[in-house]
């Protein structure tokens, strides 16, 4: 990829820092399962406000202060999948050994050493994101690394915390969380700021994601692992830029950051050549608009005002473009935004959104702006628009000095936004209610590194002769429970499927033999479709077959019990009675081999029948045939199956007819 | 040169080398607070320490509090070592409960639009290991305070005692201002804790119209309002939860509506400056509490009518021992030892007319506790029994309704 920039010269320095959830049974300091919940199937609501705790200091931080000046109602959302201990209505439990163990295991893989005893700790955090005030984490070990192209890139922190509340939806006063993500175990990965460019950033995010995933044990999915990126060049300043969930965005997260940084720098150097100041006296201007033509404006006044504030030496800047499609005007407007109000309007980008020529000029007369100067306006309730346009202030005066220092949301398009300033050194303390954990040498020496992805992928390409894709996917998304099926059930020796490729064709309608392809294409093929058809319909829920099921689902097929082709209809019932037996549920359905064999012999008949027909339409006969096997069976097969078979049987006889 | 706690150290492992404050430990590695803030532990013999810089006294920050309102109540706070403040020292992680005036104003602001403070730690223990004859002191106290003007006063008590102590009070004061009890389940420390809700309510309360001594704490789970507990009524029903503390054998008072801070009451009290201020704190500490299990040997009667003036018994049901227990209540009675009957169904009233084995209870001399739980039956029966000694007397005052612990109708 050619690059806009030199980032070597620019010196940029980029770190990441990686959040993922582990799959592990129980949450980290309760018994609840970590399971995500919708909304909709909460059983229990209560609300709390959260206030920030004394400190022997007498510090304030920047960020708490900030958030603590909104006093929110923060409502929260249980369900039965959840307990006291996320309504911080009870003392959490021991550390779940289970995520301790685990976290370990990720040490072992970033080449760290962990600490000799590890501490719960509590980070105040008081957006009500978690039920008590604060987060709980571990720090398990520092001083780690990762190979990559551009060599090592250090890793500095590992910890394993809780994760947060889902925030649901945000009110004027209220924010509503979501408790089934409270307290599910989190790895929190921090890299030094080793990183050199954002195909750099790119790759260290994946490798780390690679490892993460090789353990075979941590959540998969959209909101499973988030991803914050620390960017900064050489003149600019730190800025963290959170939320960022989709891997293939890291890069032009970076790419775009360093354009902003670059871009701030100019618009300053530009603003102390025009001697730009901000003197910050706001000025009402209302009454210039009594006769607007403005929508948004006429809104507006129907019960605020309009505020106007001169910022001499700005014309020009603050419409500059140092993002793709974000200006400075558009900063100016996210601190705006922090006091209520929609947004801003700069005489940069007027005459516009039905203010007219006219009115920029008699308001730029009203506060006085000479050439040069640019006027920014705000129509609101007044103390939104005052409390607007003095964040605009601020942020203006920032903008003469260079980069403010900031915690940013990253944008889908790769932009990012203002979200609050970067907080101070975090507020911890010891979580009491939770005994410290001492790590020995025999539990470090006691975990086994996991075979790493690529290695697993090559392994059942060789060993299994699955294909690429395959097995990629089984690899990396299906791991425990292939390992499982093909371990548990007799029938599938890898050593034989290897020889049976080997001898190239069968069919699974002649034996009962199964292979690994057929486990994988399960898992991976039709577990999809039945999941899409499940969303679809409503008529099962597929998460309702569990791994044991397939074990038996599989030995039942390999004993013959069933045919490879019920496979899916099997799931289906399945998923509707996860509690009867399977071989039951087969025998009742009248889908054994036996069975199957004689829906083949009867699909063949047909076909002997109408040999010319299906000569002619090749292919195409399955469709017309159809009908003919179904009145055969008269509703006693499912419709999936003999279309299954007669796709087959047509199949083969053109093949053996040509 | 050694170091201590508190120091800030260096500390190298191999060629690695961190930087913090050494703290406490409970086990033999060497616990360092990071400077990123969190706790870690270090083998001390893969490591050496240094001593980079001593500790140093942190100044505590003076502060302004706003100056005595001529146009608000005075109301006292009493501390018993329940915190409703605390302070977070997140340099060393160490937490410290706040108890003078100033702290808890800092910690709670609300509170000084309510009223005017004194406030004074009166005793400094864990609730479990409160005594009755602490009781006794904290009464006196409670009673010079109102003496000397108190509109009201605020008692910070732990909670898991904190029913004997305000049910000891009921008993022991006439008052003409409330004496509210207030604590909390979550501790202080926490931005979650319910203190600052419960003592803003609690606050409400002491300047109100509601005289005499009741417990104010949160009503449900969430932040919405406090109950208003009669003393003798209420108890602690939950290890955890806020709303842990539930009337029984009755509504709550009413209730204290959060942020708002409005109040709705729900029974009958009395009002301020109703009763004349008097204290009767005299007790018999020497009683104790039954509980009557399946299988239990009388023994337990026997040893108890050995050592202790008084005796409760913890029944089943409506209020039943097994026949086997019933002469040994008889010698109890017999040798001047009250014995009083509550129920370990908690809720309902004990009744021993309506089946042989009560009325074989009954005829062996003990005393039925009408509705009242068996620990306030306790502490009425040790105050009781500072009163006299008299066994009939006993009976009358056990059986007489003194501070709302026992209530004539049942209601649902
Ligand atoms: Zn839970």
């Amino acid at each position: 990829m050619s690059s806009k920039y030199d980032y070597k010269q620019l010196g940029l320095m980029s770190g990441l820092e990686i959040h993922q959830q582990l799959d592990t049974k129980e949450k980290l300091f309760c018994g609840c399962p970590t399971t995500l919940r919708d909304v909709e199937d909460s059983n229990f609501e209560f609300f709390r406000y959260l206030r920030p705790t004394r400190s022997e200091m007498g510090e304030v931080d920047r960020a708490a202060a900030e958030e603590a000046m909104l006093t929110k109602q923060f409502v929260y959302k249980a369900y039965d999948t959840t307990c006291l201990v996320e309504n911080d209505e009870e003392p959490p439990r021991e550390l779940n050994p289970e995520a301790l163990n685990l976290t370990l295991q990720i040490a072992k893989l970033m080449n760290m050493d962990p600490f000799d005893e590890v501490f719960t700790m509590r980070k105040i955090v008081i957006d009500g994101s978690n039920t008590s005030g604060f987060q709980r984490t571990v720090l398990v070990s520092t001083g780690g690394y990762i190979e990559t192209s551009q060599g090592k890139v250090g890793v500095g922190v590992l910890c394993l915390e809780e994760d947060a509340a889902q925030r649901v939806e945000d009110k004027v006063d209220s924010v509503i969380y979501s408790l089934d993500r409270q307290g599910i175990p989190l790895v929190e990965i921090g890299t030094d700021p080793d990183i050199v460019s954002p195909a750099h950033a790119r790759e260290v995010a994946e490798t780390i994601g690679m490892l993460l995933r090789s353990t075979g044990r941590v959540k998969r999915g959209l909101g499973t692992i988030r991803q914050d990126v620390n960017i900064s060049i050489a003149r600019g300043a730190r800025v963290e830029i959170k939320g960022v969930q989709a891997l293939d965005l890291i890069e032009t997260i970076v790419e775009q950051e360093v354009e902003r940084q670059v871009n701030l720098l100019d618009i300053m150097e530009k603003l102390q050549s025009n001697n730009a100041s901000v003197p910050g006296d706001i000025v009402n201007v209302t009454n210039l608009f009594n006769q607007t033509q403005s929508k948004v404006i006429k809104k507006a006044l129907k019960r605020g005002v309009v505020l106007a504030l001169d910022l001499p030496g700005f014309a020009g800047q603050v419409g500059r473009e140092i993002q793709p499609g974000r200006r400075l005007g558009t900063e100016f407007s996210d601190y705006a935004k922090k006091s209520g109000v929609g947004g801003i309007f700069h005489t940069d980008e007027l005459p516009a959104y039905g203010i007219t020529e006219q009115d920029v000029d008699t308001v730029r007369e009203a506060v006085g702006a000479r050439d040069g100067d640019c006027v920014i306006l705000v129509a609101d309730l007044e103390d939104r628009a005052q409390g607007a346009l003095q964040m605009v202030v601020e942020r203006a005066r920032l903008a003469l000095k260079g980069i403010p220092e900031e915690t940013r949301r990253g944008l889908p398009d790769g932009n990012s936004a203002y979200m609050r300033p970067l907080p101070g050194a975090a507020r911890m303390y010891p979580e009491t209610d939770v005994p410290s954990e001492v790590i020995t040498r025999d539990m470090l020496d006691s975990i086994e590194l996991p075979e790493l992805l690529p290695e697993r992928k090559a392994r059942y390409m060789e060993e299994l002769g699955l294909n690429e894709e395959l097995a990629g996917i089984v690899a990396s998304k299906h791991l425990e429970l292939f390992e499982k099926i093909i371990t548990e059930v007799p029938g599938i020796n890898p050593t034989l499927v290897a020889s049976a490729f080997d001898n190239g064709k069968h069919s699974a309608l002649d034996t009962p033999y199964i292979d690994s392809t057929l486990v994988a294409s399960t898992l991976v093929n039709t577990l999809t479709k039945l999941r899409r058809e499940s969303e679809l319909t409503h008529d099962f829920d597929i998460d309702e077959v569990e791994s044991h099921h397939y074990v038996d689902l599989f030995k039942l097929i390999v004993s013959g019990g069933a045919a490879k082709e019920v496979i899916p209809v099997l799931l289906i019932e399945i998923a509707q009675n996860p509690e009867k037996d399977i071989e039951d549920i087969a025998k009742k359905m009248g889908l054994g081999q036996k069975r199957i064999e004689d829906i083949e012999r009867s699909v063949e008949n047909i076909i002997n029948q109408r040999i010319d027909f299906v000569k002619e339409q090749g292919i195409g006969a399955v469709g017309p045939l159809m009908g003919e096997v179904m009145k055969e069976f008269r509703g006693s097969v499912p419709g999936k199956i003999l279309s299954n078979i007669l796709k087959e049987k047509i199949e083969a006889r053109l093949n053996s007819s040509e | 040169m050694t170091v201590e706690e508190g120091d800030s150290v260096l500390v190298k492992q191999g060629n690695r080398t961190f930087n913090g404050v050494l703290m406490p430990s409970i086990t033999d590695n060497a616990v360092i607070k990071l400077i990123n803030g969190y706790n870690v532990g270090f083998d001390p013999g893969n490591v050496t320490m240094e001593l980079a810089e001593k500790k140093q006294d942190v100044q505590a920050a003076t502060v302004e509090l706003p100056p005595h309102d001529p146009d608000l109540p005075n109301v006292s706070i009493l501390s018993t070592g329940g915190t409703i403040a605390s302070k977070v020292d997140y340099r060393t992680g160490a937490v410290t409960s706040q108890f003078t005036a100033e702290d808890i104003l800092l910690a709670i602001p609300e509170l000084t639009k309510i009223a005017n403070y004194n406030a004074r730690v009166c005793y400094s223990i864990l609730s479990e290991n409160m005594q009755p004859e602490y009781w006794v002191r904290l009464a006196e106290e409670v009673y010079n305070e109102i003496k000397a003007g108190a509109a009201g006063v605020i008692i910070t008590h732990g909670t898991d005692t904190m029913m004997y102590t305000a049910a000891a009070l009921a008993f022991m004061i006439e008052t003409p201002v409330p004496v509210v009890f207030v604590g909390s389940q979550r501790s202080a420390d926490r931005p979650s804790s319910d203190n600052a809700m419960n003592a803003i309510c609690a606050a409400k309360v002491a300047t109100s119209d509601i005289a005499g001594v009741t417990v104010v704490m949160h009503g449900t789970t969430s932040d919405d309002f406090c109950h208003i507990h009669k003393a003798t009524k209420v108890r602690k029903m939950h290890t955890s939860r806020r709303d842990a503390f539930q009337s029984i054998n009755s509504r709550p008072l009413g209730r204290v509506d959060y942020p708002s801070g409005k109040i709705t009451t729900y029974l009958d009290h009395a009002r301020r400056g109703e009763k004349e201020l008097a204290i009767n704190s005299n007790i018999e500490p020497r009683c104790t509490l039954i509980k009557y299990t399946t299988g239990a040997s009388p023994e337990t009667l026997l040893f108890a009518s050995a050592n202790y003036k008084g005796i409760v018994i913890e029944g089943t049901g409506l209020g039943h021992v097994s026949t086997e227990w019933v002469p040994y209540i008889k010698r109890t009675t017999k040798a001047g030892i009250p014995v009083v009957m509550t129920s370990q169904c908690l809720s309902g009233r004990v009744c021993d007319r309506v089946y042989d084995t009560g009325r074989d209870i009954l005829k062996a001399g003990v005393i039925e506790g009408e509705d009242m739980m068996p620990e306030v039956a306790l502490v009425k029966l040790m105050w009781a029994l500072g009163q006299t000694r008299d066994i009939d007397e006993v009976r009358k005052i056990m059986t007489t309704d003194m501070a709302g612990e026992i209530t004539r109708s049942s209601r649902t």
